[in-house]
């Protein structure tokens, strides 16, 4: 019956899946704020913002990935050799534009080679992925011999380091991917393209979608979000480190996935994943100031993705039954 | 005639959703060894039913009895241990497994700890076959098994599990003319064994060879139950609508015009061979044939879906190179894909998403222009009647009739000017089937052409001007509306297997 579906649809999944991760947000956000008097001090929330910027960033591009039913597993390992090799730039040469050029180039060369090998081949972004995350650390440790730079400047220092009045320079950069994302997603014909190739593929290539270039173009925005990731994280660090940011990209998708957007492709806004980064951001936040070690922190991350993912399925349970 | 056994009764059946009663009241029961026809226009309630008989859905009043006794207690497993199993529209066997392995899927006989008795299953299942009086080897992988043929093997698995009462959901919707006979024969046979079968079709033609009793259901009520032979199909659909139909298809008024699209000897090596043929504006081509024949080969490398190595497609004129699908829609060559889940729709988006898609490039813009989107969907939802609450509805919440309508109208945006159907009408009811009938008309009449698969030989007759007939891979014969009759449609869809047994 297909009126009854409708009614019936009022129901806790549909309200969780518009709001709920909202109320998520707010109630753990009071409840930080009660039970620790410095969770809520001005420089522990520019702190938390600071904090997310890289995550959040990344997240932008794996949601990309993932809307378009693929996932991008070479994130973090793109994001350390691009940052590395913008600091190793900025080192030889001294000239800022040159290093981000590099970086941004490096990263979005990887997104592409992704891109390509994805719907040239139709191999599984999974696996498609996995290989250039090797490639990826296996090139820049060749190239660093596993060496750090640091002292790299003031100037690139300012990408992660600086403020803008009280708020730090790299929430805006953070602010202006998310306004990217947003326009992508909400208001291009691309955006349009990529849930319709994560709801349906056929659907979408019998209605005249290019698929190919769709997801080529994800997996090229989800490398060029890895590279700005990269040189934040470096230039915040002062340091280019081939070895950092091990498994940032699970944290990104954790982000996405908490945010409410589905493994399986074709939902989710940018919107959620804001506010997926931040539950992640202040969960972080909250256990650092409480002290609990980061092996604890991490089982109770995991814990998180599994809650989340197992609210995913029901939602689209109670949506599907009639 | 003795009376029968009532092997499943249902008293004042009612079950509401929120905002809507699905049943009011209904009553219904099947006699042993017979088969009693649920029909209904989408909607009526039907699914509903058999979600209460099945025991997916617990009905909020009334009582269902099986073999006399009430039942209590609703669960899907309570009802299939009492001997009631249904056949859904969509199969879902596993393709690589044998036939043997697909009966006792789940159930797999074992010999010691996690080890299958595969031996002694194969002469089970062959037993079990072999008793029902049905002829196949077992060993066969379920693949290589016709629609019709995995539709019986499911009925046999359900009967090897107690099955005493068989719903059948549309069993004929996605099967041939010839395996419909085949599922006929069959349904004959189970009926001799005492077998009760609920059967749910729109092909309305086909019921008076199986049923027994018919029951219309019409906006949750039953309308009425009688036997077989009382109606006639005109009563069936008056009954089933609540209006008298005076036409199942719409006159069709549009001349026809010049020549629009030539195919000129299209071949994709062991797909299709040598298609040829030509396309009028204002006409309705009909293509028949067995489904295999090859016919939506053809038509989707006419629509850049798939390809072909060598012929020619010349539009207007003018010979064009059709590589993929956006080089069909440039052209204005569109087609309503055979699934429309599978090709046609995406069902977790909005009905306006699904209608914008194929013409993103109407909103083109810095910000794509949703407002004219949505008023573009709007406009469709209005025109062509689609029942839904709002276009921000989710495309998976329609009917099918709908869901067809909002595929249909994604196209006509696009104002086409050939638009192949590959069986527009399929799992759809009398009155949307008329609406898109009507939509067909009323393109030929704005000068496009429309070519229509369909395996329904009555719908190719009722509203083709000129068929043409294939049969593996090849175009066998063309039939001209002054010609039509299905015998002559129908030798002709043989036709290409008589050629080749010749040899």
């Amino acid at each position: 019956m297909m009126k009854s579906k409708e009614n019936g649809k009022f129901n806790f999944g549909e309200i969780y899946n518009k709001f709920g991760i909202f109320l998520v947000f707010l109630l753990m956000f009071v409840i930080f704020s009660v039970w620790n008097q410095s969770f809520l001090s001005g420089m522990n929330v520019r702190n938390i913002l600071r904090q997310i910027v890289v995550i959040t960033i990344m997240a932008c591009g794996e949601q990309l990935m993932i809307i378009c039913g693929m996932i991008d597993l070479s994130a973090s390992r793109v994001l350390a050799c691009a940052g590395t090799l913008s600091a190793y730039t900025v080192l030889a040469t001294g000239n800022l534009v040159a290093a981000i050029l590099v970086g941004l180039g490096v990263a979005l060369i990887f997104g592409a080679f992704n891109g390509i090998v994805i719907v040239t081949f139709d191999i599984p972004p999974f696996i498609a992925t996995l290989a250039s995350m090797m490639v990826a650390e296996g090139a820049i440790m060749t190239f660093t011999g596993g060496q750090n730079y640091s002292n790299l400047g003031a100037a690139f220092q300012f990408i992660g380091q600086g403020y803008i009045g009280p708020i730090p320079f790299p929430v805006f950069i953070m602010a202006f991917i998310l306004l990217v994302t947003y326009y992508i997603l909400s208001w291009t014909p691309i955006g349009r393209a990529m849930y319709a190739v994560g709801g349906n593929t056929a659907a979408a290539r019998a209605s005249g979608i290019n698929v190919k270039f769709t997801k080529f173009f994800a997996a090229a925005y989800a490398g060029l979000m890895s590279g700005i990731a990269g040189i934040v994280l470096m230039s915040r660090m002062n340091s280019g480190q081939p070895a950092a940011a091990v498994s940032y990209e699970m944290d990104a998708i954790t982000a996405v996935i908490i945010g409410g957007t589905s493994m399986s492709g074709g939902t989710g806004t940018v919107v959620n994943t804001i506010v997926g980064s931040m539950i992640i951001g202040i969960i972080k936040n909250f256990m650092n100031l409480q002290n609990i070690n980061a092996s604890l922190q991490k089982v109770v991350l995991g814990l998180l993705v599994m809650i989340a993912v197992i609210l995913d399925i029901q939602v689209r349970k109670s949506r599907s039954k009639g | 005639m003795e009376k029968k056994k009532k092997v499943l009764e249902l008293k004042n059946i009612s079950k509401s959703f929120p905002g809507v009663k699905a049943l009011d009241e209904v009553s219904f029961s099947v006699e042993e060894g017979t088969v009693h026809v649920l029909v209904g226009e989408n909607g009526a309630g039907k699914s509903t039913l058999i979600k209460i008989i099945n025991g997916m859905y617990t009905a909020d009043e009334g009582e269902l009895y099986v073999f006399g006794k009430k039942v209590a207690m609703h669960s899907p497993r309570h009802m299939k241990e009492l001997g009631i199993a249904t056949i859904h529209q969509e199969l879902n066997p596993v393709p690589d497994l044998t036939i043997a392995e697909n009966i006792f899927l789940g159930r797999l006989p074992t010999r010691g700890p996690g080890i299958v008795a595969k031996k002694r299953m194969v002469e089970e299942a062959q037993k079990l076959v072999n008793d029902l009086g049905f002829s196949y080897d077992v060993k066969r992988v379920m693949r290589s098994l016709t629609v019709s043929d995995m539709q019986i093997i499911e009925i046999i698995k359900a009967i090897s599990v107690n099955a005493k009462i068989i719903i059948m959901d549309e069993p004929t919707s996605s099967i041939t003319e010839g395996e419909v006979a085949v599922l006929h024969e069959q349904i004959h046979r189970l009926k001799e064994r005492g077998i009760s079968i609920i059967y749910i079709s729109h092909k309305l033609d086909e019921l008076k060879q199986v049923g027994d009793q018919l029951t219309v259901l019409r906006d949750g009520k039953t309308i009425s139950t009688h036997h077989i032979d009382e109606l006639t199909t005109d009563e069936i659909i008056t009954k089933m609508v609540g209006r008298k139909m005076d036409n199942v298809y719409p006159v069709k008024e549009a001349e026809i015009g010049e020549k629009l699209l030539e195919i000129k000897n299209l071949t994709q090596p062991n797909v299709f061979s040598n298609i040829s043929f030509t396309l009028h504006r204002g006409e309705i081509l009909g293509m028949s044939g067995l489904v295999g024949a090859g016919r939506t080969e053809v038509v989707r490398a006419i629509f850049g879906m798939d390809s072909y190595s060598s012929g020619e497609i010349i539009i207007n004129g003018k010979s064009v190179e059709i590589k993929k699908v956006s080089d069909a829609i440039r052209e204005g060559i569109i087609m309503l894909s055979e699934d429309r889940k599978l090709e046609g729709l995406v069902l977790i988006r909005s009905i306006c998403e699904n209608i914008g898609l194929p013409n993103l490039k109407r909103y083109r813009g810095f910000l794509l222009n949703k407002k004219r989107e949505r008023e573009d969907a709007q406009e469709m939802k209005e025109k062509l009647a689609i029942k839904t609450p709002t276009i921000g509805t989710e495309a998976q919440n329609l009917s099918g009739g709908n869901q067809q309508k909002v595929v249909i109208a994604k196209w006509l945006l696009q104002n086409p000017v050939v638009f192949i159907m590959d069986e527009p009408t399929r799992g759809i009811d009398v009155g949307a089937k008329y609406e898109i009938y009507k939509i067909m008309c009323d393109l030929a009449a704005q000068g496009a052409g429309v070519i229509m698969i369909s395996s329904e030989l009555p719908e190719i007759i009722g509203i083709c001007d000129r068929t043409l007939v294939m049969a593996e891979g090849r175009i066998t014969g063309e039939v001209t509306r002054e010609d039509f009759s299905q015998e002559r449609i129908m030798s002709f869809a043989l036709g290409g297997k008589a050629v080749n047994d010749e040899k």
